[in-house]
Protein backbone atom coordinates (compact mmCIF):
# COMPACT_ATOMS: atom_id res chain seq x y z
CA UNK A 1 0.00 0.00 0.00
CA UNK A 2 1.06 3.48 -0.72
CA UNK A 3 2.27 5.57 2.12
CA UNK A 4 3.09 9.06 2.07
CA UNK A 5 6.31 10.47 3.78
CA UNK A 6 4.04 11.77 6.36
CA UNK A 7 2.12 8.46 7.19
CA UNK A 8 5.67 6.55 6.58
CA UNK A 9 6.59 8.83 9.59
CA UNK A 10 3.40 7.60 11.64
CA UNK A 11 4.41 3.89 11.10
CA UNK A 12 8.27 4.99 11.33
CA UNK A 13 6.75 5.78 15.62
CA UNK A 14 7.66 9.54 14.84
CA UNK A 15 4.88 10.54 16.39
CA UNK A 16 5.16 8.20 19.11
CA UNK A 17 4.01 4.36 20.05
CA UNK A 18 0.04 5.11 20.09
CA UNK A 19 0.05 6.27 16.59
CA UNK A 20 2.48 4.07 15.36
CA UNK A 21 0.67 1.40 16.56
CA UNK A 22 -2.08 2.73 14.70
CA UNK A 23 -0.73 3.39 11.24
CA UNK A 24 0.61 -0.55 12.10
CA UNK A 25 -3.23 -1.73 12.37
CA UNK A 26 -4.11 0.49 9.22
CA UNK A 27 -1.47 -0.55 6.96
CA UNK A 28 -2.61 -4.07 7.60
CA UNK A 29 -6.15 -3.41 7.70
CA UNK A 30 -5.81 -1.81 4.15
CA UNK A 31 -3.81 -4.48 2.72
CA UNK A 32 -5.91 -7.15 4.04
CA UNK A 33 -8.72 -4.94 1.90
CA UNK A 34 -6.78 -4.86 -0.88
CA UNK A 35 -6.33 -0.68 -0.61
CA UNK A 36 -4.11 1.13 -2.66
CA UNK A 37 -3.63 4.11 -0.18
CA UNK A 38 -5.49 5.65 2.56
CA UNK A 39 -7.86 8.86 2.63
CA UNK A 40 -7.75 12.02 5.21
CA UNK A 41 -10.63 11.88 7.16
CA UNK A 42 -11.67 14.01 9.96
CA UNK A 43 -14.69 12.77 11.11
CA UNK A 44 -14.67 9.36 13.49
CA UNK A 45 -17.55 8.06 15.37
CA UNK A 46 -16.05 5.07 17.23
CA UNK A 47 -16.85 2.92 20.59
CA UNK A 48 -14.49 2.74 23.43
CA UNK A 49 -16.88 0.90 25.45
CA UNK A 50 -16.64 -1.77 27.61
CA UNK A 51 -19.36 -3.84 26.06
CA UNK A 52 -18.67 -7.62 27.60
CA UNK A 53 -17.59 -9.02 30.59
CA UNK A 54 -14.80 -9.89 28.91
CA UNK A 55 -13.64 -6.19 28.45
CA UNK A 56 -14.78 -4.90 31.88
CA UNK A 57 -12.08 -7.65 33.36
CA UNK A 58 -9.41 -6.72 31.32
CA UNK A 59 -10.15 -3.11 31.78
CA UNK A 60 -9.87 -3.68 35.67
CA UNK A 61 -6.84 -6.13 35.68
CA UNK A 62 -4.48 -3.61 33.71
CA UNK A 63 -6.26 -0.38 33.30
CA UNK A 64 -7.88 1.59 30.51
CA UNK A 65 -4.34 1.88 28.28
CA UNK A 66 -4.28 -1.94 28.21
CA UNK A 67 -7.88 -1.96 27.13
CA UNK A 68 -7.41 0.77 24.28
CA UNK A 69 -4.04 -0.63 23.39
CA UNK A 70 -5.31 -4.21 22.95
CA UNK A 71 -9.78 -3.90 21.71
CA UNK A 72 -8.89 -0.26 19.72
CA UNK A 73 -5.83 -0.80 18.24
CA UNK A 74 -5.12 -4.39 18.61
CA UNK A 75 -1.62 -3.82 20.09
CA UNK A 76 -0.59 -6.15 22.66
CA UNK A 77 2.16 -4.03 24.00
CA UNK A 78 0.36 -1.20 26.19
CA UNK A 79 0.88 2.20 24.82
CA UNK A 80 -0.09 5.22 26.32
CA UNK A 81 -2.95 6.99 24.22
CA UNK A 82 -2.39 10.74 23.28
CA UNK A 83 -5.06 13.43 22.45
CA UNK A 84 -6.75 12.25 19.02
CA UNK A 85 -6.00 14.14 15.96
CA UNK A 86 -9.82 14.27 14.74
CA UNK A 87 -13.36 15.15 15.50
CA UNK A 88 -14.15 11.78 17.14
CA UNK A 89 -17.38 10.77 18.94
CA UNK A 90 -18.24 8.32 21.12
CA UNK A 91 -21.17 5.91 19.53
CA UNK A 92 -23.73 3.82 21.96
CA UNK A 93 -22.29 1.49 24.92
CA UNK A 94 -23.12 -0.82 27.19
CA UNK A 95 -24.81 0.75 29.98
CA UNK A 96 -26.86 3.64 30.84
CA UNK A 97 -25.14 4.54 34.41
CA UNK A 98 -28.31 6.70 35.19
CA UNK A 99 -30.50 3.69 35.44
CA UNK A 100 -28.01 1.04 36.46
CA UNK A 101 -30.92 -0.23 39.08
CA UNK A 102 -33.29 -0.92 36.71
CA UNK A 103 -30.63 -2.44 34.55
CA UNK A 104 -29.34 -4.80 37.44
CA UNK A 105 -25.69 -2.76 37.40
CA UNK A 106 -23.75 -2.40 40.91
CA UNK A 107 -22.23 0.68 42.06
CA UNK A 108 -18.37 -0.56 41.09
CA UNK A 109 -19.63 -0.67 37.43
CA UNK A 110 -21.09 2.52 37.39
CA UNK A 111 -17.82 4.06 38.94
CA UNK A 112 -15.79 1.83 36.12
CA UNK A 113 -18.34 3.73 33.10
CA UNK A 114 -17.41 7.13 34.80
CA UNK A 115 -13.91 6.16 34.87
CA UNK A 116 -13.71 5.42 31.27
CA UNK A 117 -15.84 7.92 30.49
CA UNK A 118 -13.24 10.61 31.97
CA UNK A 119 -10.54 8.59 29.77
CA UNK A 120 -12.51 8.97 26.68
CA UNK A 121 -13.14 12.90 27.56
CA UNK A 122 -9.30 13.14 28.29
CA UNK A 123 -8.52 11.79 24.93
CA UNK A 124 -10.72 14.48 22.54
CA UNK A 125 -14.10 11.98 22.24
CA UNK A 126 -17.11 13.27 22.70
CA UNK A 127 -19.45 11.34 24.96
CA UNK A 128 -22.27 10.96 22.63
CA UNK A 129 -22.71 7.67 23.66
CA UNK A 130 -25.57 7.15 20.65
CA UNK A 131 -25.80 5.05 17.51
CA UNK A 132 -27.42 8.32 16.70
CA UNK A 133 -24.79 10.98 16.55
CA UNK A 134 -26.51 12.31 13.04
CA UNK A 135 -29.46 13.17 15.61
CA UNK A 136 -27.26 14.85 18.03
CA UNK A 137 -24.57 17.27 16.18
CA UNK A 138 -22.48 15.51 14.24
CA UNK A 139 -23.70 15.77 10.39
CA UNK A 140 -21.33 15.42 8.28
CA UNK A 141 -21.52 17.10 4.65
CA UNK A 142 -21.91 15.26 1.30
CA UNK A 143 -18.59 14.27 0.10
CA UNK A 144 -17.77 14.80 3.33
CA UNK A 145 -14.75 11.06 4.12
CA UNK A 146 -16.18 9.67 7.84
CA UNK A 147 -14.05 6.51 9.64
CA UNK A 148 -17.59 5.45 11.33
CA UNK A 149 -18.90 2.17 12.57
CA UNK A 150 -22.30 1.34 13.52
CA UNK A 151 -24.03 -0.24 10.51
CA UNK A 152 -27.19 1.79 11.11
CA UNK A 153 -25.78 5.30 11.39
CA UNK A 154 -23.34 4.64 8.23
CA UNK A 155 -25.88 3.24 6.11
CA UNK A 156 -27.99 6.96 7.07
CA UNK A 157 -25.03 8.98 6.67
CA UNK A 158 -23.96 7.58 2.71
CA UNK A 159 -27.82 7.32 1.80
CA UNK A 160 -29.44 10.30 2.97
CA UNK A 161 -26.56 12.46 3.64
CA UNK A 162 -23.82 11.83 0.80
CA UNK A 163 -21.33 11.77 3.36
CA UNK A 164 -18.84 8.56 2.37
CA UNK A 165 -18.02 5.92 5.08
CA UNK A 166 -17.04 2.50 4.76
CA UNK A 167 -18.60 0.50 8.11
CA UNK A 168 -15.67 0.03 9.79
CA UNK A 169 -15.62 -1.51 13.17
CA UNK A 170 -13.34 -0.49 16.79
CA UNK A 171 -9.97 -1.03 15.94
CA UNK A 172 -10.25 0.96 12.66
CA UNK A 173 -11.88 4.11 13.83
CA UNK A 174 -9.50 4.36 16.86
CA UNK A 175 -6.71 4.17 14.39
CA UNK A 176 -8.29 7.00 12.53
CA UNK A 177 -9.03 9.14 15.11
CA UNK A 178 -5.61 8.99 16.19
CA UNK A 179 -3.52 9.56 12.79
CA UNK A 180 -6.33 11.04 10.57
CA UNK A 181 -6.75 8.17 8.12
CA UNK A 182 -8.49 5.18 7.13
CA UNK A 183 -7.54 3.17 3.93
CA UNK A 184 -9.44 4.26 0.67
CA UNK A 185 -11.86 1.68 -0.54
CA UNK A 186 -15.52 0.79 -1.09
CA UNK A 187 -17.81 3.89 -0.61
CA UNK A 188 -14.86 6.59 -0.72
CA UNK A 189 -15.29 5.82 -4.80
CA UNK A 190 -17.63 6.89 -6.67
CA UNK A 191 -18.26 4.02 -8.76
CA UNK A 192 -19.04 2.10 -5.96
CA UNK A 193 -22.30 4.25 -4.36
CA UNK A 194 -24.07 3.42 -7.48
CA UNK A 195 -27.12 1.08 -6.90
CA UNK A 196 -26.68 -2.69 -8.61
CA UNK A 197 -30.23 -3.78 -7.52
CA UNK A 198 -33.59 -2.61 -8.05
CA UNK A 199 -36.15 -3.12 -6.17
CA UNK A 200 -39.98 -2.22 -7.11
CA UNK A 201 -41.96 -0.92 -4.66
CA UNK A 202 -45.84 -2.34 -5.57
CA UNK A 203 -46.63 -0.94 -1.64
CA UNK A 204 -47.79 2.34 -0.12
CA UNK A 205 -44.71 2.80 2.39
CA UNK A 206 -45.40 5.67 5.23
CA UNK A 207 -45.56 4.16 9.14
CA UNK A 208 -42.40 3.63 10.54
CA UNK A 209 -43.31 -0.09 10.36
CA UNK A 210 -44.13 -0.04 7.04
CA UNK A 211 -40.21 1.31 6.45
CA UNK A 212 -38.86 -0.97 8.99
CA UNK A 213 -40.59 -4.21 6.76
CA UNK A 214 -39.70 -2.63 3.69
CA UNK A 215 -35.87 -2.59 4.53
CA UNK A 216 -35.89 -5.54 6.56
CA UNK A 217 -37.25 -7.86 2.90
CA UNK A 218 -34.53 -5.42 0.99
CA UNK A 219 -31.34 -6.39 2.99
CA UNK A 220 -32.55 -9.82 2.60
CA UNK A 221 -32.41 -9.52 -0.72
CA UNK A 222 -29.76 -7.52 -1.51
CA UNK A 223 -27.24 -8.86 1.25
CA UNK A 224 -24.26 -6.44 0.82
CA UNK A 225 -25.28 -4.63 -2.65
CA UNK A 226 -26.62 -1.52 -3.23
CA UNK A 227 -30.32 -0.63 -3.98
CA UNK A 228 -32.35 1.50 -5.79
CA UNK A 229 -36.21 1.84 -4.75
CA UNK A 230 -38.66 2.76 -7.25
CA UNK A 231 -42.25 3.51 -6.07
CA UNK A 232 -41.94 4.92 -3.22
CA UNK A 233 -44.73 7.59 -3.34
CA UNK A 234 -44.25 9.18 0.46
CA UNK A 235 -41.26 11.05 1.08
CA UNK A 236 -40.39 9.42 4.81
CA UNK A 237 -39.91 11.54 7.97
CA UNK A 238 -36.16 10.87 9.31
CA UNK A 239 -37.09 8.80 11.77
CA UNK A 240 -38.89 6.33 9.38
CA UNK A 241 -35.87 6.34 7.01
CA UNK A 242 -33.57 6.04 9.95
CA UNK A 243 -35.71 2.63 10.81
CA UNK A 244 -35.46 1.71 6.84
CA UNK A 245 -31.82 2.02 6.84
CA UNK A 246 -30.82 -0.18 10.78
CA UNK A 247 -33.30 -2.62 9.39
CA UNK A 248 -31.83 -2.92 5.63
CA UNK A 249 -28.16 -3.55 7.64
CA UNK A 250 -29.69 -5.60 10.04
CA UNK A 251 -30.95 -8.48 7.79
CA UNK A 252 -28.80 -8.21 4.94
CA UNK A 253 -25.72 -5.65 5.05
CA UNK A 254 -26.88 -2.86 3.01
CA UNK A 255 -24.25 0.24 3.50
CA UNK A 256 -25.99 2.67 0.85
CA UNK A 257 -28.91 3.05 -0.58
CA UNK A 258 -30.78 5.43 -3.35
CA UNK A 259 -34.65 6.56 -3.37
CA UNK A 260 -34.68 9.20 -6.02
CA UNK A 261 -35.42 12.59 -5.37
CA UNK A 262 -35.47 11.60 -1.25
CA UNK A 263 -31.61 10.71 -0.89
CA UNK A 264 -28.65 12.58 -1.22
CA UNK A 265 -26.97 10.78 -4.57
CA UNK A 266 -29.93 10.49 -7.00
CA UNK A 267 -32.57 12.29 -8.90
CA UNK A 268 -34.23 8.89 -10.91
CA UNK A 269 -33.86 5.80 -10.96
CA UNK A 270 -31.76 5.49 -13.61
CA UNK A 271 -29.07 8.10 -12.47
CA UNK A 272 -28.74 6.17 -9.28
CA UNK A 273 -28.46 2.94 -11.20
CA UNK A 274 -25.32 4.84 -13.31
CA UNK A 275 -27.21 4.62 -16.27
CA UNK A 276 -26.61 0.36 -16.37
CA UNK A 277 -29.15 -2.40 -16.25
CA UNK A 278 -29.82 -3.23 -12.81
CA UNK A 279 -27.82 -6.45 -11.73
CA UNK A 280 -30.85 -7.83 -9.98
CA UNK A 281 -34.63 -6.71 -9.69
CA UNK A 282 -37.03 -7.81 -7.44
CA UNK A 283 -40.25 -6.33 -6.39
CA UNK A 284 -41.83 -6.00 -3.08
CA UNK A 285 -45.92 -6.47 -2.61
CA UNK A 286 -47.76 -7.94 -0.15
CA UNK A 287 -46.56 -11.34 -0.18
CA UNK A 288 -42.51 -9.61 0.11
CA UNK A 289 -43.98 -8.03 3.50
CA UNK A 290 -45.42 -11.02 4.98
CA UNK A 291 -42.10 -12.79 4.78
CA UNK A 292 -40.06 -10.08 6.63
CA UNK A 293 -43.08 -9.92 9.05
CA UNK A 294 -42.80 -13.36 9.38
CA UNK A 295 -39.09 -13.81 9.86
CA UNK A 296 -39.37 -10.70 12.18
CA UNK A 297 -41.54 -12.68 14.77
CA UNK A 298 -40.35 -16.10 13.79
CA UNK A 299 -39.37 -16.61 17.94
CA UNK A 300 -42.46 -15.65 19.26
CA UNK A 301 -45.04 -17.60 20.29
CA UNK A 302 -46.49 -16.68 24.09
CA UNK A 303 -48.49 -13.48 23.57
CA UNK A 304 -47.67 -12.51 27.55
CA UNK A 305 -45.22 -9.65 27.31
CA UNK A 306 -42.85 -9.24 30.15
CA UNK A 307 -40.65 -5.92 28.32
CA UNK A 308 -41.10 -3.15 25.56
CA UNK A 309 -38.68 -1.83 24.28
CA UNK A 310 -38.51 1.21 21.93
CA UNK A 311 -35.55 3.20 20.60
CA UNK A 312 -33.72 1.32 18.30
CA UNK A 313 -31.94 3.22 16.71
CA UNK A 314 -32.23 5.96 19.40
CA UNK A 315 -35.38 7.57 19.41
CA UNK A 316 -35.24 11.56 18.11
CA UNK A 317 -37.59 13.88 20.06
CA UNK A 318 -40.20 13.47 18.02
CA UNK A 319 -40.33 10.01 18.74
CA UNK A 320 -40.48 10.20 22.29
CA UNK A 321 -43.38 12.87 21.83
CA UNK A 322 -44.98 10.24 19.63
CA UNK A 323 -44.64 7.84 22.90
CA UNK A 324 -45.73 10.05 25.49
CA UNK A 325 -49.12 11.13 23.52
CA UNK A 326 -50.11 7.38 23.62
CA UNK A 327 -48.94 6.97 26.82
CA UNK A 328 -49.93 10.47 28.40
CA UNK A 329 -52.34 9.73 31.97
CA UNK A 330 -52.07 5.77 31.42
CA UNK A 331 -50.64 2.88 33.17
CA UNK A 332 -48.13 0.07 31.73
CA UNK A 333 -49.38 -3.55 33.14
CA UNK A 334 -47.97 -4.31 36.27
CA UNK A 335 -45.98 -6.81 35.06
CA UNK A 336 -44.86 -5.03 31.74
CA UNK A 337 -41.57 -3.05 31.52
CA UNK A 338 -41.44 -0.46 29.56
CA UNK A 339 -37.86 1.58 28.47
CA UNK A 340 -37.54 3.70 25.78
CA UNK A 341 -33.93 4.85 24.66
CA UNK A 342 -32.92 8.07 22.79
CA UNK A 343 -29.27 9.83 23.14
CA UNK A 344 -28.41 11.58 26.57
CA UNK A 345 -28.49 14.99 24.78
CA UNK A 346 -32.61 14.18 24.10
CA UNK A 347 -33.19 12.85 26.69
CA UNK A 348 -31.59 16.42 28.61
CA UNK A 349 -35.08 17.90 26.45
CA UNK A 350 -37.09 15.21 26.96
CA UNK A 351 -36.49 16.35 30.40
CA UNK A 352 -37.40 19.86 30.22
CA UNK A 353 -40.39 19.13 28.05
CA UNK A 354 -42.09 17.08 30.81
CA UNK A 355 -41.61 13.68 28.55
CA UNK A 356 -39.35 12.04 30.68
CA UNK A 357 -42.05 12.69 33.62
CA UNK A 358 -44.87 11.45 31.68
CA UNK A 359 -43.04 8.09 30.76
CA UNK A 360 -41.87 7.33 34.48
CA UNK A 361 -46.00 8.60 35.32
CA UNK A 362 -46.91 5.31 32.92
CA UNK A 363 -44.53 3.30 34.64
CA UNK A 364 -41.13 2.99 32.04
CA UNK A 365 -38.11 4.49 31.91
CA UNK A 366 -36.77 6.80 29.54
CA UNK A 367 -32.75 5.82 28.69
CA UNK A 368 -29.76 6.24 27.38
CA UNK A 369 -26.20 5.17 26.33
CA UNK A 370 -26.97 2.02 25.63
CA UNK A 371 -29.81 -0.75 24.34
CA UNK A 372 -30.71 -4.41 25.12
CA UNK A 373 -29.00 -5.39 22.77
CA UNK A 374 -25.82 -4.09 22.67
CA UNK A 375 -25.64 -3.87 26.42
CA UNK A 376 -27.08 -7.29 26.58
CA UNK A 377 -29.57 -6.38 29.37
CA UNK A 378 -33.00 -6.91 30.08
CA UNK A 379 -35.32 -6.46 33.45
CA UNK A 380 -34.82 -9.41 35.11
CA UNK A 381 -36.82 -12.48 34.62
CA UNK A 382 -38.02 -11.13 31.33
CA UNK A 383 -38.97 -14.07 28.43
CA UNK A 384 -40.77 -12.37 26.11
CA UNK A 385 -40.05 -8.79 24.37
CA UNK A 386 -42.60 -6.88 22.07
CA UNK A 387 -40.65 -3.93 20.16
CA UNK A 388 -41.42 -1.40 17.15
CA UNK A 389 -37.48 -1.95 16.01
CA UNK A 390 -36.94 -4.56 13.46
CA UNK A 391 -33.09 -4.09 14.45
CA UNK A 392 -33.78 -5.42 17.74
CA UNK A 393 -36.31 -8.11 16.50
CA UNK A 394 -33.72 -9.68 14.73
CA UNK A 395 -30.41 -9.77 17.16
CA UNK A 396 -32.78 -9.60 20.68
CA UNK A 397 -33.62 -13.18 20.40
CA UNK A 398 -30.15 -14.42 19.44
CA UNK A 399 -28.26 -12.62 21.67
CA UNK A 400 -30.65 -13.32 24.91
CA UNK A 401 -32.46 -16.13 24.21
CA UNK A 402 -36.05 -14.65 24.56
CA UNK A 403 -38.98 -14.73 21.90
CA UNK A 404 -39.35 -11.41 20.74
CA UNK A 405 -42.50 -9.77 18.65
CA UNK A 406 -42.40 -6.96 16.11
CA UNK A 407 -45.00 -4.33 15.48
CA UNK A 408 -46.23 -1.06 14.66
CA UNK A 409 -45.62 1.64 17.92
CA UNK A 410 -48.76 1.58 18.66
CA UNK A 411 -48.93 -2.28 18.93
CA UNK A 412 -46.36 -1.82 21.33
CA UNK A 413 -48.34 0.87 23.61
CA UNK A 414 -51.10 -1.38 23.54
CA UNK A 415 -48.78 -4.39 25.07
CA UNK A 416 -47.60 -2.27 27.51
CA UNK A 417 -50.80 -1.29 28.88
CA UNK A 418 -52.32 -4.67 28.54
CA UNK A 419 -49.45 -6.92 29.17
CA UNK A 420 -50.90 -8.76 25.70
CA UNK A 421 -49.63 -8.72 22.61
CA UNK A 422 -52.35 -8.09 20.02
CA UNK A 423 -50.32 -6.79 17.04
CA UNK A 424 -51.11 -8.06 13.40
CA UNK A 425 -49.97 -7.17 10.14
CA UNK A 426 -52.56 -5.44 8.47
CA UNK B 1 -6.27 -39.38 0.35
CA UNK B 2 -7.20 -36.74 -2.36
CA UNK B 3 -5.87 -33.44 -1.96
CA UNK B 4 -6.65 -30.17 -3.64
CA UNK B 5 -4.75 -27.45 -3.76
CA UNK B 6 -6.49 -23.62 -4.35
CA UNK B 7 -4.67 -20.24 -5.07
CA UNK B 8 -5.72 -16.81 -3.81
CA UNK B 9 -4.82 -13.29 -2.02
CA UNK B 10 -3.23 -13.17 1.67
CA UNK B 11 -5.22 -10.86 3.62
CA UNK B 12 -3.45 -11.84 7.24
CA UNK B 13 -0.19 -13.97 6.60
CA UNK B 14 1.09 -17.12 8.50
CA UNK B 15 0.43 -20.63 8.45
CA UNK B 16 -2.50 -23.08 10.25
CA UNK B 17 -4.22 -26.16 9.61
CA UNK B 18 -7.08 -27.70 10.89
CA UNK B 19 -10.70 -29.31 10.33
CA UNK B 20 -12.75 -27.12 8.07
CA UNK B 21 -16.24 -25.83 9.54
CA UNK B 22 -18.02 -24.53 5.88
CA UNK B 23 -21.14 -22.41 5.92
CA UNK B 24 -22.95 -21.16 2.54
CA UNK B 25 -24.68 -17.94 5.03
CA UNK B 26 -22.82 -14.82 5.57
CA UNK B 27 -21.88 -14.55 9.40
CA UNK B 28 -22.79 -11.61 11.68
CA UNK B 29 -20.26 -11.04 14.17
CA UNK B 30 -21.85 -9.16 16.91
CA UNK B 31 -25.31 -10.62 17.09
CA UNK B 32 -24.36 -13.92 15.17
CA UNK B 33 -21.68 -15.15 17.74
CA UNK B 34 -21.07 -16.21 20.93
CA UNK B 35 -17.22 -14.74 21.14
CA UNK B 36 -16.25 -16.95 24.26
CA UNK B 37 -17.41 -20.20 22.53
CA UNK B 38 -16.73 -19.31 19.13
CA UNK B 39 -20.61 -20.82 18.52
CA UNK B 40 -22.72 -19.37 15.77
CA UNK B 41 -25.63 -18.18 17.34
CA UNK B 42 -27.89 -16.79 14.49
CA UNK B 43 -31.51 -17.44 14.94
CA UNK B 44 -32.12 -19.34 11.80
CA UNK B 45 -28.17 -19.90 10.23
CA UNK B 46 -28.10 -23.48 9.01
CA UNK B 47 -24.57 -24.45 11.14
CA UNK B 48 -26.40 -22.44 14.53
CA UNK B 49 -24.91 -24.38 17.59
CA UNK B 50 -21.74 -25.03 15.70
CA UNK B 51 -18.25 -23.41 16.68
CA UNK B 52 -15.54 -22.34 14.92
CA UNK B 53 -12.81 -22.43 18.10
CA UNK B 54 -9.75 -24.27 16.28
CA UNK B 55 -11.59 -24.85 12.82
CA UNK B 56 -10.98 -23.87 9.52
CA UNK B 57 -14.09 -21.22 9.03
CA UNK B 58 -14.66 -21.02 5.72
CA UNK B 59 -17.70 -18.72 4.35
CA UNK B 60 -18.93 -16.69 1.78
CA UNK B 61 -18.70 -13.36 4.44
CA UNK B 62 -19.58 -10.97 6.76
CA UNK B 63 -22.76 -9.34 7.25
CA UNK B 64 -24.52 -7.17 9.83
CA UNK B 65 -23.27 -4.60 12.83
CA UNK B 66 -20.07 -3.17 12.43
CA UNK B 67 -19.14 -5.31 16.12
CA UNK B 68 -18.56 -7.85 13.24
CA UNK B 69 -13.90 -6.84 14.37
CA UNK B 70 -14.90 -6.68 18.08
CA UNK B 71 -16.60 -10.00 18.11
CA UNK B 72 -13.83 -11.86 16.35
CA UNK B 73 -11.44 -9.60 18.24
CA UNK B 74 -13.07 -11.04 21.82
CA UNK B 75 -12.97 -14.70 20.52
CA UNK B 76 -9.42 -14.25 19.88
CA UNK B 77 -8.99 -12.96 23.51
CA UNK B 78 -10.87 -15.54 24.57
CA UNK B 79 -8.76 -18.51 22.71
CA UNK B 80 -12.10 -19.11 20.60
CA UNK B 81 -10.97 -17.88 17.15
CA UNK B 82 -10.95 -19.92 13.79
CA UNK B 83 -7.33 -21.17 13.28
CA UNK B 84 -7.61 -20.17 9.88
CA UNK B 85 -10.34 -18.63 7.64
CA UNK B 86 -11.11 -18.26 4.35
CA UNK B 87 -13.96 -16.42 2.71
CA UNK B 88 -15.22 -14.72 -1.08
CA UNK B 89 -16.34 -11.52 -0.57
CA UNK B 90 -14.31 -8.50 0.98
CA UNK B 91 -16.05 -6.30 3.07
CA UNK B 92 -13.84 -4.01 5.85
CA UNK B 93 -16.17 -5.93 8.66
CA UNK B 94 -14.51 -9.73 7.09
CA UNK B 95 -10.84 -7.14 6.54
CA UNK B 96 -10.82 -6.06 10.15
CA UNK B 97 -12.20 -8.99 11.99
CA UNK B 98 -9.59 -11.25 10.26
CA UNK B 99 -6.81 -9.17 10.94
CA UNK B 100 -7.49 -8.62 14.87
CA UNK B 101 -8.57 -12.19 14.88
CA UNK B 102 -4.64 -13.37 13.91
CA UNK B 103 -6.15 -15.93 12.21
CA UNK B 104 -3.84 -16.79 8.84
CA UNK B 105 -6.85 -15.74 6.29
CA UNK B 106 -7.10 -15.93 2.37
CA UNK B 107 -9.33 -14.97 0.00
CA UNK B 108 -10.11 -14.77 -3.86
CA UNK B 109 -8.95 -18.17 -4.43
CA UNK B 110 -9.43 -19.21 -8.25
CA UNK B 111 -12.19 -21.91 -7.56
CA UNK B 112 -15.27 -21.26 -4.96
CA UNK B 113 -14.22 -22.79 -1.82
CA UNK B 114 -17.70 -23.46 -0.81
CA UNK B 115 -18.12 -25.52 -3.85
CA UNK B 116 -14.62 -27.80 -2.74
CA UNK B 117 -14.26 -27.68 0.82
CA UNK B 118 -16.75 -29.13 3.22
CA UNK B 119 -16.78 -29.54 6.80
CA UNK B 120 -14.86 -32.00 8.16
CA UNK B 121 -12.26 -31.84 5.28
CA UNK B 122 -8.14 -31.28 6.75
CA UNK B 123 -7.35 -27.66 5.48
CA UNK B 124 -3.98 -26.50 5.11
CA UNK B 125 -3.90 -22.24 5.19
CA UNK B 126 -0.46 -21.25 4.18
CA UNK B 127 -1.94 -17.21 3.45
CA UNK B 128 1.27 -16.11 3.04
CA UNK B 129 2.04 -17.64 0.08
CA UNK B 130 -2.05 -17.36 -1.00
CA UNK B 131 -1.82 -21.51 -0.99
CA UNK B 132 -4.62 -23.44 0.23
CA UNK B 133 -4.27 -27.53 0.40
CA UNK B 134 -7.51 -29.11 1.29
CA UNK B 135 -7.27 -33.13 1.75
CA UNK B 136 -10.86 -34.50 1.90
CA UNK B 137 -12.34 -36.30 4.14
CA UNK B 138 -14.04 -38.87 1.86
CA UNK B 139 -10.99 -39.06 -0.19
Amino acid sequence: MYLTDEEKAMLDGKEGPAVQKAMDLLVRYGEALGAERLARTSNVCTAVAISSGLMRDYADKYGFDALFSEFSLDSQEVVEVPMVKTHACQLITGFDAAHWQQMGGTPERVQQIKELEAYNAGIGIQLMSTCTPYQVGNIPVKGEICAWMESSAVVYINSVLGARSNCEGRESTSAAMLTGRIPYWGYHLDENRKATDLVEVELEVESMMDWGLLGYYVGMVVEDRVPVLNGIRHVPNSYRIKHFGASAASSGGVEMYHIPKYTAEAESVEQALGFKKPKNVFKYGKAERQKAYDRLNLSAKNPNVDFIMLGCPHASIEQVWEICKLLKGKKINSGTQLWVFTPRAIRDLADRNGYTKIIEEAGGYLMSDTCPALGQVLPPGTKVVATDSAKQAHYLPAIMGIECWFGSLEDCINAAITGKWSGELK
Amino acid sequence: MKKIVLHGRKVVGGCAEGEALVTRQTISGWGGINPMTGTIIELDHEIRGQSFKDKVLVFPGAKGSSGWSVYFHIARVAGAAPKAMIFNVMTTKAALGAVVSHAPTVTDLDQDPLDIIETGDWVKVDADNGIVEITKKNG
